[in-house]
């Protein structure tokens, strides 16, 4: 799907990158600890948290994350914010609670960058 | 696999790091990914080598007085060690468990601490060696293949 239809099955705010929801994404990775998101994130993939610091988005740029959603309304801060855009990440804010969040993408067709955790596969 | 004594090196740069700076926690891993980026290198290979570089850093700002990450490039592999001066490593079979933390409350509230960092260095290094000393420092050397498919 494009950022775009995430943006409408989000109710979300585009915080960073209106000029990039015609973006297809088709996986995401929900969490809030950035070593797991570091261990199992795929590239391309949306990444869903509600941590705002400046590490979430370098995080998403090690990783070649394609966007970030905040959950629960959270906002980031003016020079995260600034950081996101000087690294050309897409940030959006829904209200919604991360397993709303996560359910609402689910239920359109996207779908875990990993399904489940093994250690045969998961890192790579 | 060529290694770095008979291999011809192509780029060299070292980083500074400073200890317990986390406002420019993973900037320099931000421009390795950047500068390995414009070498026409495979996706997954810069990617993984900016992995391995930004654990190496936050370890460094959270636990070391400070740090230098350095990159070298050879023909066939990318070298990435970190090198700090700190509190060293007690048990290094213990911290290389998945899970195994001393993290403070301020590294954990900016999403590190889980005790993964040394585990996940070492599951996407091709080629891992850590070695520390208490009271003096830390040292990582870790090799990412430039041309593997894993």
């Amino acid at each position: 799907m494009k950022l775009r239809e995430v943006k409408e099955i989000l109710n979300a705010e585009v915080i960073v990158g209106e000029d990039k929801l015609d973006m297809e994404v088709k996986t995401a990775f929900g969490a809030d600890l950035m070593s797991d998101v570091l261990a199992f994130a795929k590239a391309g993939s949306i990444l869903l948290t509600g941590l705002t610091n400046d590490q979430v988005i370098r995080t998403a740029d090690i990783l070649d994350i394609a966007a970030i959603v905040l959950v629960r309304g959270k906002k980031a801060n003016t020079e995260t914010i600034s950081l996101a855009k000087d690294l050309k990440i897409p940030i959006m804010t829904t209200k919604y609670i991360l397993f709303e969040t996560a359910g609402r993408l689910y239920a359109k067709g996207m779908v875990g960058c990993v399904e489940k955790v093994d250690n045969a596969n998961a890192r790579n | 696999m060529p290694t770095q004594e008979t291999d011809h090196i192509s780029y060299q740069r070292s980083f500074y790091v400073e200890g317990g700076n986390f406002n420019y926690a993973g900037t320099v891993s931000t421009s390795i990914k950047s500068i390995l980026k414009q070498m026409d290198l495979p996706n997954d290979v810069v990617r993984k080598s900016a992995l391995v570089s930004y654990e190496s850093e936050i370890n460094i700002v959270s636990y070391a007085r400070k740090g230098v990450i350095k990159l070298s490039i050879y023909s066939d592999i990318i070298q990435i060690e970190a090198i700090d001066e700190g509190p060293g490593i007690p048990n290094i079979e213990l911290a290389m468990q998945e899970g195994y933390s001393t993290a403070t409350q301020q590294i954990r509230e900016m999403g590190f601490g889980a005790g993964m960092g040394l585990y996940n260095i070492k599951s996407f290094s091709d080629k891992f060696d850590i070695s520390s000393e208490v009271g003096k420092g830390t040292y990582l050397k870790m090799i990412i293949n430039k041309f593997s498919s894993r």
